[in-house]
């Protein structure tokens, strides 16, 4: 695979790399479903829905617990020769500790990204900057912390974050929506509300890495309805250093070989990409190793 | 797993369904029962579909136009084009002694080519109108109901092994009566390749992705 200038990643929780590896085999860096300390069944069914710009989606961290994942699943993962991000997910800080501790010494885990921000499940009562704190005091690996757009000041979310130790952030996660049922007027979903995802979330994903590129010097991961290296190329222009695919993932599962070479045909033209021109400051901090 | 883009032979009425008539590229048609996800024109996600018919060089869905997404591929003509990716999931299991096909309403869609996989069998149709049955002509020979009339009505004491395909209530009314019945449920989809955990059934307790270990789940005997 020919490295890219601006790393291409999968957005946590739309790929499962050891079900599709082809598809995995296509990013920088494959990131994991959220891995939680115990075992999650996750919400019942309909968890999705679309929408006529989006989709919604309830599946509630779905995932076998740290115990299996460590024992069968990250062996496997590593198998890929892909390089791998963990994302992490908890209900409070001693969650959150107690995951990233378990992952300190697998040597391939190049970072991990701390889902903070799931809107389908119940959330921790610390905030942010606390757990990325516990999660800091836990590992040296490299913390990604993974934000959500339904704040009024993301850039204070991230400034609270980088305080606390954070190494990146990822912007940003899916915002809560609601859909009905056409015919009968109920909740589409079992449970409700769920994630709002797809191209309908680009420019809130752009304003959120806009804000916090000018806020932090720390590296970006940039998601939100990338569905174009055009829309890719925005997001590097407002400060992204490394870009994520979510919901393009599953209408078209080969995606991300066509979207990077349109996105690096875009950098090209722009000369773009070399982390020295006019864009934001945190576009020129390294990625860690793997990215 | 194989994508490709797919030109339209043609869109025809089947009752009140449509079959939509794709080239076949170089797409496998796969084992009856399992599915393709199909792009839906102006939407966000595909829709799956399972195969209708497989004559040489084409691949038929039986499309129902009851949303956006449907509507959309019922609304395709010859010459269009759309992506199409699969075969996907697990089909019907071929190896049945005493085959029975038994489908309600839309549920038809996967029969004709698992009718001809078969090498013939004997099918059970059940549809809400007599609009609607006018699809059971696409499995000539097949025993017809229309409603208040259910299917289930029509099992023989000795069913032998069924193979159906329809709306969740018929489908567990048989799961009630015919121990081992293989069953092809649907479910809401996003992917069809196991990435989205959103089309989760229950399985003996736990929530399985329907598109890796469906769509055709087989009741315990």
């Amino acid at each position: 695979m020919t490295p890219t200038r601006v790393p291409i990643l999968n957005a946590s929780g739309c790929l499962d790399a050891l079900v599709a590896p082809d598809v995995a085999r296509q990013f920088d860096t494959f990131v994991t479903k959220t891995v939680t300390p115990l075992p999650r069944q996750g919400n019942p069914p309909p968890r999705i829905a679309e929408t006529d710009h989006g989709m919604l989606n309830s599946i509630g961290l779905q995932n076998p617990g740290i115990d299996v994942f460590v024992r069968e699943h990250l062996p496997r993962l590593e198998g890929l020769g892909v390089p791998l991000w963990v994302s992490v997910g908890g209900f409070s800080a001693s969650d959150y500790a107690l995951v990233c501790e378990r992952l300190d010494d697998h040597e391939p885990v190049a970072a991990i990204e701390l889902n903070l921000s799931c809107p389908n499940v119940e959330e921790a009562a610390e905030t942010a900057a606390e757990l990325v704190s516990a999660a800091r005091a836990a590992t040296s690996r490299p913390l990604y912390a993974k934000l959500s757009p339904a704040t009024s000041d993301i850039a204070e979310s991230a400034r609270s974050v980088a305080a606390a130790g954070a190494n990146g952030l990822s912007l940003v996660n899916t915002i809560r929506g609601f859909a009905l049922d056409a015919r009968t007027l109920r909740p589409a979903l079992a449970l409700g509300p769920g994630g709002y995802s797809g191209p309908a979330l680009r420019p809130i994903a752009l304003a959120c890495v806009l804000a916090c590129a000018n806020a932090v010097e720390l590296p970006i991961v940039a998601m939100g309805g990338v569905c174009s290296g055009r829309d890719a190329v925005e997001l590097v222009a407002a400060g992204a250093s490394a870009i994520a695919l979510g919901t393009v993932l599953f209408s078209d599962p080969f995606a991300p070989a066509c979207i990077r070479d349109e996105l690096e045909a875009e950098l090209a033209a722009r000369g773009l990409g070399t982390g020295s021109e006019d864009r934001s400051p945190a576009v020129a901090s390294p990625l860690p190793a793997g990215a | 797993m194989r994508r490709e883009c797919l030109r339209v032979h043609g869109v025809e009425a089947v009752g009140p369904y449509a079959l939509l008539r794709l080239e076949r590229g170089e797409l496998e048609p796969g084992a009856p029962g399992q599915f393709f996800m199909l792009e839906a024109p102006g939407r966000v996600l595909p829709r799956p579909m399972s195969l209708c018919q497989a004559p040489p060089g084409e691949l038929a869905f039986l499309v129902d136009p009851i949303g956006p997404g449907t509507r959309a591929l019922a609304a395709l003509g010859a010459g269009d084009a759309i992506h199409v990716l699969g075969p996907l999931g697990i089909g019907f299991d071929l190896d049945v002694a005493r085959p029975l096909i038994v489908a309600g309403g839309i549920g038809i869609a996967p029969m004709p080519y698992l009718a001809g996989a078969l090498g013939g069998a004997p099918a059970l149709l059940g549809f809400r109108s007599d609009l609607h049955a006018q699809a059971a002509a696409l499995l000539p020979g097949a025993e017809v109901v229309v409603e208040p009339c259910l299917v289930t009505e029509l099992l023989p004491d000795d069913p032998g092994d069924v193979l159906a395909c329809g709306p969740e209530p018929m489908l567990d009314a048989l799961s009630e009566v015919v121990p081992g019945a293989q069953l092809a449920r649907e479910a809401p989809m996003a992917c069809g390749y196991g990435a989205c955990y959103g089309c989760v059934v229950e399985v003996d307790g736990r929530y399985e992705r329907l598109c890796v270990t469906g769509p055709v789940l087989r009741e315990a005997a």
